[in-house]
């Protein structure tokens, strides 16, 4: 019988060319800097400060930022620096939260949905589009009104919210994996339907899945930020900088641009940060 | 660069002519950059096709053929640039050309006519529109261009242009498509015609109508052609010389009836015996194969490019690269990249021959039995009706084959055996003597491991996911309930019987070669020790060397156990090397079943004749030629009486429009189903050879 000739190049395995991949890129490396200075800054920040971000201070309020408060103090005289540096606590704890059980959520309807197509496809389809419909504002309004406001419920909300997105895209990468033989190859081994879709389907799914979470975490963030400021979503006393904003936002007009412009600033480096994660695993995956 | 300069390299089998050639390649090297490294993908190629001239370049996939077309039209991809060497088309140099020349060039000179005509068109205009482009390129009016384009189509045997004109590519037929694009490149009146594997996706009676044509045009219009294919058997019946590439080396070239029939090369020897000949079957002998893969481009820096592959190989062949050495042939000069071409065809077999077959029995018990299958589709409000009342027995250790066009309900069948797809009412199963329900949901684990399936396309059956290890573990814990140690003791007997390297259990699939991918499946296949194994096209997507090492594998696998095999292919040599008794399909029906000897000697259902006269043979002998008529009727609105009768060749009368035809005996259980009776079959034929 013929003897097979290997080729002696050994062949890394992809994840990790696609983690080289990712290093390589510059938008990713400084997306995952800013990121992680905001990581450190919500676990090891409150020691760092040099004021506490929760003691007010009535005499000292609204004090432009100088040497001793870098920048400056809010109404009720608390430390803006040490609040923004704080401030990434709660919504770092709550767009990822949020975002694994809108992922988790949307992986398994789109599995279910694209595997078993048909009526449940058509069925849950038309759910999914009306559930689309729905604005997230409107969503957390009503949710708030039934159940109270708190952080559980803001990632219930904006879980939900995205669970019916990530399940689209993951329904349509699941219908062009479901017609391919391996799965008929597994029917024919006598595997059921859920090992088909969790252990054959769901690895070649993951990279559009990867995507999507990142993406979504983006809209995470600017989610948490937007209901709390609309008063929908962290309550004080916590430093969210969202909170910040609509505790501030009407001090502008008399001239204290440091309670707004800090927080502002926090946030969108933020969400830039994960866009551009997103935008480097994007172009990494959908090769 | 390897070899001797260009200059040394004179050009061969042709006295020079006043005319330029139609192409001449001379030293050409091109290489591709990834990942900051360079390959070269064509090292020192040098060839000329006359005017007028067919010339056949055929190689296995990734030799580098369709890089050689690209680089004569200069379309490389943005990481690819030609190195060294001169191209010249009709005497221009191709190289030197500033982008308005070229693409003069390319509107005038060359037209090229790729794989897939599917692609090639576009789906969103009309044939009228996109043809008579190709003549508004050239300079010709709107309403000149149209009536050319009728007239074009006209000469590419299309029966009415004006209906073809009108419509979109998706309403046309494989064939219909392929004419049109064949239309397209012709229409400049080029010099040379491209031909990158113009049939290859196509069935084998309109694969045969397509070279016919192709045949034909060139004797009318005198283009010259060059012809890439893996096909040998192809380039055979279709072209003057032949230049077969190896590795980026042209390693031999010649006249074709020399190089098929004294080839001077190892590898073309090797190629050759590769091949699955007429009258060549299990029982007779293993095939031989090429051992070894090919190596990657440029990891072989010093001597033969085929010397780790070559039994003829020594150390001068791993010192010296070995320059072209010419030889006076009997049609033409012959060059050989070999220091031993004398001996090229005393090449050591690579497997044993003749491997002691156990004959089958005719008191075998039956292992499957299938009666009064059929399967309706319900596509919109249309029925299609896939397979059509079929009923078989395939008997312990034997080998059906399953033969007929796309759309003849090959693949459906199989899926009905294997319970993939219920079938209408009235049908009933039984394997092995016992009653088999129709849904595999619904199947004992007994019954589900003994019936199983190697697909076409390995890419598509192993999931990429997964590791080898985990393919074929998977499969054994599930088929054969093992676990733990004897399930890790049976994994390496079962990867060690389809002779796949332990190294690879821990890759994922796509590290491996379309070859080894395919001993993934059939490991994964056998993992329970499987009765009945369906093969669907399990070859099709191979190169001939790795095809034959995969076929002498599943007959090494059925005489060690005993284990029956439902062979789809369209192949006929690949079928009959493999079969027992062979059925022939046409639109969901079987016109003639038997054994496999009979079906190939006759008497034959006239389907079948014409089956037989499409498929080129590398032997050059053919009988005369029957081709098919008009396209293949919609399954769901078969024709009247019999199915065939549209495009029959030997239709009698009113008889075939009218009646079923009966099922008519030939002895031996050959069954033909046709309103000729057989002895009138017989002497009809026989007349004929």
């Amino acid at each position: 019988m013929s003897t097979t000739v290997a080729p002696q190049t050994p062949v890394r395995p992809r994840r990790f060319e696609a983690l080289g991949a990712l290093m390589r890129s510059a938008t990713f490396d400084i997306g995952v800097l800013i990121l992680l200075f905001w990581v450190l800054c919500a676990l090891f920040g409150h020691w760092l400060v040099p004021h506490d971000p929760y003691a007010s201070d009535p005499l000292n309020s609204l004090v432009a930022p100088s040497g001793d408060h870098w920048f400056g103090t809010d109404q009720l005289g608390r430390d803006v620096f040490a609040r923004v540096i704080v401030g990434s606590r709660d919504i770092l704890t709550i767009a990822p939260l949020a975002t694994l059980l809108g992922t988790a959520a949307g992986t398994a309807i789109g599995l279910v949905v694209g595997y078993f197509d048909g009526w449940v496809d058509a069925v849950v389809g038309r759910v999914i589009d009306a559930l689309l419909a729905l604005p997230l504002v409107i969503v957390a309004l009503l949710a708030l009104a039934a159940v109270g406001a708190s952080n559980t419920t803001v990632i219930l909300v904006i879980g939900l919210t995205f669970a019916p997105i990530t399940a689209r895209t993951v329904r349509a990468a699941v219908l062009s994996e479901r017609h391919l033989d391996y799965v008929l190859a597994a029917q024919l081994r006598g595997e059921n339907a859920l090992y088909i879709m969790f252990a054959e389907i769901l690895p070649n799914v993951l990279p559009p899945i990867i995507v999507e979470a990142t993406v979504r975490l983006g809209y995470a963030i600017f989610a948490v930020a937007t209901l709390s400021f609309l008063g929908f979503g962290i309550q004080p006393p916590s430093a969210d900088w969202g909170l910040a904003l609509s505790e501030s936002y009407t001090l502008m007009a008399g001239g204290a641009w440091w309670t707004v412009v800090f927080d502002a600033a926090a946030i969108a480096s933020l969400v830039i940060a994960v866009n551009l994660v997103a935008d480097a695993v994007q172009g990494v995956l959908d090769r | 660069m390897n070899g001797p300069p260009p200059s040394a390299f004179p050009t061969f089998g042709a006295a020079k002519g006043d005319q330029a050639d139609a192409l001449t390649i001379v030293g050409l090297t091109v290489a591709y950059r990834s990942r900051g490294r360079e390959r070269e993908v064509l090292q020192d190629v040098t060839l000329r096709v006359k005017r007028g001239e067919a010339y056949g370049l055929v190689g296995e996939s990734g030799c580098g053929k369709s890089t050689a077309a690209l680089a004569v039209l200069r379309y490389l991809p943005r990481n690819g640039r030609v190195k060294a060497g001169r191209i010249s088309i009709a005497g221009r140099d191709v190289a030197s050309l500033n982008a308005d020349a070229l693409r003069g060039m390319r509107a005038n000179a060359v037209s090229m006519v790729y794989q897939d005509p599917g692609r090639a068109l576009n789906p969103s205009l009309t044939i009228a529109r996109q043809v008579s482009e190709a003549f508004e390129v050239t300079g010709a009016s709107a309403d000149e261009a149209l009536s050319r384009t009728a007239e074009m189509l006209r000469r590419v045997r299309i029966a009415s242009p004006e209906r073809v004109m009108e419509s979109y590519p998706h309403q046309l037929s494989g064939g219909m498509q392929q004419r049109v694009v064949i239309a397209m490149a012709l229409a400049c009146n080029p010099e040379l015609l491209i031909l990158d594997e113009p049939t290859t996706g196509l069935d084998a009676t309109v694969e045969a109508e397509v070279l016919d044509l192709i045949a034909q045009l060139r004797a009318e219009l005198g283009t010259a052609v060059l012809f890439i294919s893996h096909n040998l058997a192809v380039i055979g019946r279709m072209c003057d010389r032949v230049g077969v590439l190896y590795a980026g080396k042209l390693v031999e070239e010649g006249t074709t009836a020399d190089v098929f029939a004294k080839p001077r090369h190892p590898y073309t020897v090797g190629l050759l015996r590769c091949l699955p000949r007429e009258a060549l079957a299990k029982a007779s002998g293993r095939l031989d194969t090429i051992p070894g893969s090919l190596p990657l481009p440029g990891s072989i820096a010093q001597g033969c490019i085929f010397a780790p592959r070559c039994k003829l190989a020594d150390e001068r062949c791993l010192r010296d690269a070995p320059p072209p050495y010419r030889i006076a042939s009997a049609h033409g000069d012959q060059m050989a990249r070999c220091h031993y071409h004398e001996r090229a065809h005393m090449l050591p077999r690579s497997t044993e021959e003749a491997p002691a077959y156990v004959a089958n029995g005719e008191d075998q018990p039956l292992a499957l039995s299938a009666r009064n299958l059929s399967k309706t589709f319900r596509v919109g409000d249309e029925e299609v009706r896939a397979v059509h009342d079929v009923s078989l027995d395939l008997v312990q250790g034997e080998t059906l084959g399953l033969v007929g066009e796309s759309g003849s309900g090959k693949t459906t069948l199989a899926k009905l055996l294997l319970g993939l797809v219920s079938p209408d009412k009235g049908a009933s199963l039984e394997l092995e003597g016992a009653f088999l329900p129709e849904r595999v949901t619904k199947r004992s684990d007994a019954q589900v491991k003994s019936l199983q399936i190697v697909f076409q396309n390995p890419d598509s059956a192993l999931n990429r996911a997964h590791s080898v290890r985990r393919l074929i573990a998977r499969s054994l814990s599930k088929l054969a309930s093992l676990h733990g140690e004897a399930k890790e003791q049976r994994l390496h007997t079962l990867t060690e019987a389809v002779r796949l390297p332990a190294r690879y259990l821990g890759s994922r699939t796509r590290q491996l070669s379309g070859g080894l991918k395919q001993r993934v499946a059939i490991a994964r296949a056998f993992a329970g020790d499987p009765r009945v194994v369906v093969c669907d096209e399990p070859t099709s997507a191979l190169d001939v060397s790795v095809q034959a090492a995969i076929l002498n594998l599943l007959a090494d696998l059925q005489r060690e156990r005993r284990v029956s095999y439902v062979f789809i292919s369209h192949d006929l040599h690949v079928v009959r090397y493999l079969s027992d008794r062979i059925a022939v399909l046409y639109l969901g029906r079987i016109m003639e079943i038997g054994r496999a000897a009979a079906v190939f000697d006759g008497p034959q259902h006239p389907y079948t004749e014409a089956l037989l006269s499409s498929m080129p043979s590398i032997d050059g002998t053919h009988a005369k030629r029957i081709r098919l008529s008009g396209e293949l009727p919609s399954a769901a609105n078969p024709p009247s009486g019999c199915v065939f009768h549209t495009r029959c060749p030997r239709k009698i009368g009113a008889i075939c429009e009218t009646e079923t035809p009966p099922c008519r005996d030939a002895d031996d259980g050959h069954a033909i189903h046709c309103h000729i009776p057989v002895d009138e079959l017989r002497i009809l034929q026989r007349q004929e050879r």
